[in-house]
């Protein structure tokens, strides 16, 4: 199983669920992609892409202004 | 046994698209949704920015209806196609510089793009017939249905029994009784569904989903056009005209002033593309300059910067002035009065 991170600071939603949707397309099934971002908006809207794609949230962290998603293809 | 039939919904997060999706999703077809990011989209967190708008929820209303409806929802980033759209209108400019009818044109086009590479049968936007002044009247809407590409694939199931037939209707892959006849600017149809469906929240955006209908957002964007003399702009050009008092002494410079934290956190993240300043002896906002200042103009950059700052009163402010590759200087300036900059200087 693969594991990725993408960079997604600096864009506001729904720039970070468009690059997080892209990328997923290249990964396979149970492969981990951490994304992390700056906009706080992310918290809400990455859970709610996954939920609605069919992807598993694994986790999500927050620390200062940066805002980590991390998350299992689903 | 029949086909399966799949559609795809043009979902805005606001009601309408909420409400047609839902009803053909009620007749049992299956149903995806497709949203448009054009960068001039109006979202919630682009609000949130400000933190005048921290109670607003932070959330994606499309992503949102997307759920409340349990369907997956594609989002497209068509920043750079979208240029053309906005720069060579065919069918002009609305009170703004929006370009509605060319805008949903473009949409459904990009949709039947869509439903063609992905093998879905058809389309459904939540147009109304006199819902819109620029692209939702009974003479454009067939406009937007021929000029798309679209034709007989486009169902408009909150109007449709107000419209010729289309082709899910004719097949029967829809009962055309079980569409509606929507039409006029009243919302009361709508909110009279939504109860019927069970949808108690939902999004209502008062000024429409784009920036471009907002006058305020418009002028920064022609102001933009006619400084630089052309039309080329970039995603950063256009989320920074969002935020920000944008104040323009001359032609080949503009300051932009971040009016709260919230705005100064974001435009932080520009600080290694612009020359960017500070006061350094007062507590103030940090600014952005854009364009080629002088270093004359830099001094009224400072003037305006401690104008907002609290040191606004002061006989002298120390500003920090940063190059965009980062090296510092000081300069103290005395910072203008209110009545010293024009008001043609603010956009």
């Amino acid at each position: 199983m693969a594991k990725e991170t993408l960079n997604a600071k600096r864009l506001l939603c729904p720039l970070p669920v468009i690059r997080t949707q892209d990328k997923v397309k290249t990964m396979n099934k149970g492969d981990v992609l951490e994304v992390v971002c700056t906009d706080p908006g992310v918290l809400q809207d990455i859970p709610a892409w996954c939920r609605i794609n069919g992807h598993q949230l694994l986790e999500t962290l927050s620390e200062e202004m940066e805002y980590t998603i991390i998350l299992e293809v689903g | 046994m029949s086909k399966q039939r799949k559609a795809v919904a043009l979902i805005s997060g606001g009601l309408d698209s909420l409400l047609a999706a839902k009803t053909v999703i009620e007749q049992g077809v299956h149903v995806e949704g497709i949203n448009f990011f054009t960068g001039f989209c109006v979202e919630g967190h682009t609000h949130a920015i400000r933190k005048k708008d921290k109670d607003k929820p932070k959330r994606n209303n499309a992503l949102w209806s997307a759920e409340q409806l349990g369907i997956k929802l594609h989002i497209i980033d068509v920043i750079d196609e979208y240029k053309d759209v906005l720069i060579n209108p065919k069918h002009g400019y609305g009170a703004n510089m929006n370009p509605c009818l060319d805008c949903k044109i473009f949409m459904v086009h990009k949709a039947k793009e869509w439903i063609k590479e992905n093998d879905f049968d058809f389309i459904i936007t939540g147009e109304v017939i006199g819902q819109r002044p620029m692209s939702q009247r009974k003479d454009t809407m067939p406009v937007i249905a021929k000029e798309s590409g679209a034709d007989e694939l486009l169902l408009r199931p909150l109007c449709a029994k107000n419209l010729p037939m289309t082709l899910p209707e004719r097949e029967g892959w829809i009962d055309r009784e079980k569409l509606h006849d929507f039409s006029g600017r009243t919302r009361k149809p709508q909110m009279a569904l939504a109860g019927d469906f069970g949808f108690e929240d939902f999004a209502q955006p008062a000024g429409g989903c784009c920036f471009l209908t907002d006058k305020s957002y418009s002028d920064k964007l022609v102001d933009l056009w006619s400084a630089r003399g052309d039309k080329e702009y970039d995603l950063d050009d256009i989320m920074l005209l969002k935020v920000g008092r944008h104040i323009r002494p001359n032609n080949n410079f503009k300051v932009i002033v971040a009016r709260e934290d919230g705005e100064a956190r974001f435009m932080q993240g520009y600080k290694k593309e612009f020359i960017n300043m500070n006061c350094a002896s007062h507590r103030g906002p940090l600014a952005l300059i854009d364009g080629k200042p002088t270093k004359e103009d830099l001094v009224v950059a400072a003037q305006i910067v401690a104008r907002y700052g609290q040191g606004r009163d002061a006989e002298k402010v120390d500003v920090t002035i940063r190059e965009k590759e980062g090296v510092e200087s000081q300069i103290l300036v005395t910072p203008f009065k209110a009545d010293e900059i024009p008001q043609e200087w603010f956009v």
